[in-house]
């Protein structure tokens, strides 16, 4: 079986369902939240690299490269702020963290 | 000169008002003192050049307002009559400012008293030395403003604030005809300069012209508006409720705006429009009519008080019906000449029973006085002195004055005159009764004060007694010095273009020709009245008590001002009041407030009350709301909505 563009979009379709519901089922930590952004940048990555290979377009796997770069970043100062965070409040609870309520 | 005049208690109320702290107590005395005293005595040397040496002369400004045909100067005009306005304020005001160091001693607030008497000088000879309605008006309202600032001047007392407002208030009802008079002489002449409003006077008489609706003569409408104005600055019958709850002002005060000057701004500026009056009939048989009634008026309240400084305050109402009715008939000369002696007496009454008080420990009843006069006998005798020329008693400053009004209220011969010389003679009865029940009963008789106040009852020092001695010198010698000039032969010279007296009009000239009964009758019912005060309150003190208890309604009626301020409480506090609750609770609250910033911030209130529900705080909530918008967005472009 060939394994085609349609494929590919299908397990990235996945991986960011997952990642959604990884933000909204999970009533636990914020790392899991976090994780959950990671998974959703990587689906976004698998559709990138697939639609260059099939459009036979490298912009595409240089955009990828970018996005890797970034969510590497953003990975770093999510955990770096949730270590602060921590220290101040004494927990990373989802259910905990509401300081914004009206 | 003239500018030093106007201008010396404005600099002195300046120094005393703004910079009272650095120079201290003594120094806004001494500042504002020497102003007013330099100021006194310059009015001396003005009043001898010009009324006595007849020169009259205008010393213009500057220019203060000048609006297409509207032009209004500042001027200081000098003529005899203000001449002799400026001797009797600079005058009065000049003791009393003296005494007043000594009567306020014991006052926090000296600079702020000093500084306010001052002001009110320099109002009042802004008003006497006015050239035009305008600057008149400037004065008027200056005075007006001084006058509530004095009575209130002990301003945690809520007596003295509401007698302030009062005094506000009721200034306000008459200053509205004044101002509306003012206006109809520019609306009628196009200029409001007295020269020119005199000298166009008589082209107007007959004249006609639309007022409310009516349609009303010219000269006449004019002479009443401004005889209303007239009517609340000088407490006459109607307007007059003020004057007595403005004696809740320090003593000072009383003697020399509402006795001696501010409150005869009214009779001032009737005999300065005796051009206008004159041409005006009836304008002058209202100014009679309103002058007798107060005379007789006020004196029958006066003859029961029991405050000794109302029974002052009653007599001077009195005595200022006595000046309007003067006018009214005609005789500008003696309503002056009265004016003039007036200020003395009553200034030095008044000054007097302060100087009591303040030896009473601040009591005023007279109920609770009586048997002091061996405690300051030079107050009692100056008190005399000037009871003695209230009452008109032969050769005192007071009997020239009052005896020459009613004969000329005698001499007019028209239905008003009899009226008013009627009630002028049982006036000056009840004068001499009510002078009488005072001195009888403050320094007579058995004591009735407590031993502690009568242990402290003490003679005043002599910067309180020195101006009192002054004034008495006045009470006794003015009469006598310048009748000859005021309302005597040479009165016409003396007067010069300052009082205009139609030609065959000339009263006081026939009020020296009556029969000899009218001239005796004044002396007669004095002497009676006084008689009367020693038979009730010496003789047989037990009689105005069983007088009092047999006509119990009268008694009531006269201690009771005959209920003018319950009659105007019915009518127009209490109905205002009701308006002004409806208007604060249900226009302004339930309306205005209700629709307005209480109702938009309410509705305001109530959507932010539902929108902050959805600011739950979990990102999580956020992240939904951000999920949805983005499959909405997507299916929407999806869909071909975005697209092309």
């Amino acid at each position: 079986m060939e394994i085609g563009l349609t494929h590919y979009l299908t397990v990235a379709a996945l991986l960011f369902a997952l990642g959604i519901f990884g933000i909204f089922v999970n009533r636990k930590n914020v790392i899991i939240i976090l994780m959950s952004v990671e998974l959703m940048l990587l689906a976004v990555n698998i559709n990138l690299v697939a639609f260059s290979t099939a459009l036979g377009d490298m912009v595409g796997q240089v955009f990828a490269m970018f996005v890797l770069t970034v969510a590497a970043a953003e990975a770093a100062i999510g955990l770096a702020i949730l270590v602060v965070y921590y220290r101040n409040r004494g927990s990373i609870e989802v259910e905990d963290i509401h300081l914004m309520k009206g | 000169m003239y500018h030093a005049i106007l201008f010396l208690p404005l600099i002195a109320c300046v120094i005393a008002g703004f910079f009272g702290r650095w120079i201290g107590d003594r120094g806004a005395q001494l500042v504002t003192s020497g102003a007013v005293v330099t100021s006194a005595l310059l009015s001396m040397v003005a009043f001898n050049q010009v009324a006595l040496g007849h020169a009259p002369l205008t010393v213009p400004l500057f220019d203060w307002i000048v609006s297409g045909d509207f032009a209004v100067s500042w001027a200081i005009r000098v003529d005899t009559l203000t001449a002799v306005m400026l001797v009797v304020v600079n005058g009065v005001s000049a003791l009393v400012h003296i005494y007043s160091i000594g009567y306020m001693s014991h006052d926090l607030h000296i600079p702020r008293f000093q500084a306010y008497l001052s002001l009110f000088t320099f109002a009042m000879l802004m008003l006497v030395t006015a050239d035009n309605f305008l600057q008149l008006f400037f004065g008027w309202e200056g005075v007006g403003l001084a006058s509530y600032l004095l009575i209130g001047f002990w301003y945690h007392k809520p007596s003295a604030n509401a007698a302030a407002i009062k005094a506000f208030l009721v200034n306000r009802v008459g200053d509205f005809g004044f101002a509306l008079g003012i206006a109809a002489i520019f609306f009628v002449f196009g200029t409001v300069s007295y020269d020119e409003v005199f000298a166009a006077a008589p082209e107007q008489v007959g004249k006609n012209f639309e007022f409310l609706g009516q349609n009303l003569d010219v000269l006449t409408t004019i002479c009443i508006l401004l005889f209303i104005g007239a009517m609340g600055k000088s407490a006459q019958l109607g307007l007059h409720t003020w004057l007595p709850d403005a004696m809740e002002g320090p003593t000072p005060v009383s003697a020399l705006i509402h006795a001696a000057t501010m409150v005869t701004a009214g009779v001032f500026m009737v005999v300065r429009c005796s051009p206008l009056f004159e041409y005006s009939p009836t304008a002058l048989m209202v100014v009679t009519f309103v002058g007798a009634s107060t005379a007789f008026f006020a004196a029958t309240i006066g003859l029961v008080q029991n405050d000794i400084k109302r029974v002052i305050a009653y007599s001077t109402c009195s005595q200022l019906g006595y000046m309007f009715f003067a006018a009214g008939v005609g005789a500008y000369g003696a309503a002056m000449f009265h004016l003039f002696t007036h200020a003395f007496f009553k200034a030095l009454l008044f000054l007097g029973a302060g100087s009591v008080i303040h030896a009473m420990s601040d009591e005023q009843d007279m109920r609770n006085m009586g048997g002091i006069y061996k405690f300051i006998p030079l107050t009692y005798i100056l008190m005399w002195i000037g009871s003695l020329a209230l009452a008109g008693v032969p050769f005192f400053a007071g009997y020239y004055s009052k005896d020459m009004i009613i004969e000329a209220a005698y001499a007019a011969g028209s239905g008003m005159g009899q009226y008013a010389f009627v009630l002028g003679i049982a006036a000056a009865f009840m004068t001499a009764f009510y002078s009488w029940r005072l001195l009888f009963m403050t320094f007579h008789g058995e004591s009735r004060a407590t031993e502690e106040v009568l242990s402290h009852v003490h003679e005043s020092p002599k910067v309180m007694t020195v101006p009192l001695i002054i004034l008495a010198a006045g009470a006794i010698g003015a009469g006598f010095l310048f009748s000859g000039s005021f309302i005597g032969d040479g009165r016409a010279e003396f007067w010069g273009n300052a009082i205009f007296v139609l030609g065959d009009h000339d009263i006081i000239e026939a009020a020296h020709h009556v029969p000899l009964w009218v001239k005796v009758l004044p002396i007669f019912m004095g002497a009676s009245g006084i008689g009367l005060a020693w038979w009730f309150y010496i003789r047989r003190p037990d009689i105005p008590g069983a007088i009092a208890n047999a006509h119990r309604e009268a008694y009531l009626f006269l201690l009771n001002k005959w209920y003018f301020d319950e009659l105007y409480d019915m009518i127009f506090v209490r109905p205002a009041k009701r308006l002004g609750y409806f208007l604060w609770k249900d226009g302004d609250g339930r309306v205005i407030d209700g629709f307005g910033p209480d109702g938009i911030s309410a509705a305001v209130q109530g959507l932010t009350r539902r929108v902050v529900r959805l600011q739950s705080g979990y990102i999580y909530h956020y992240a939904f709301a951000m999920l949805i918008g983005v499959a909405a967005l997507a299916s929407w472009f999806i869909a071909g909505g975005g697209g092309h």
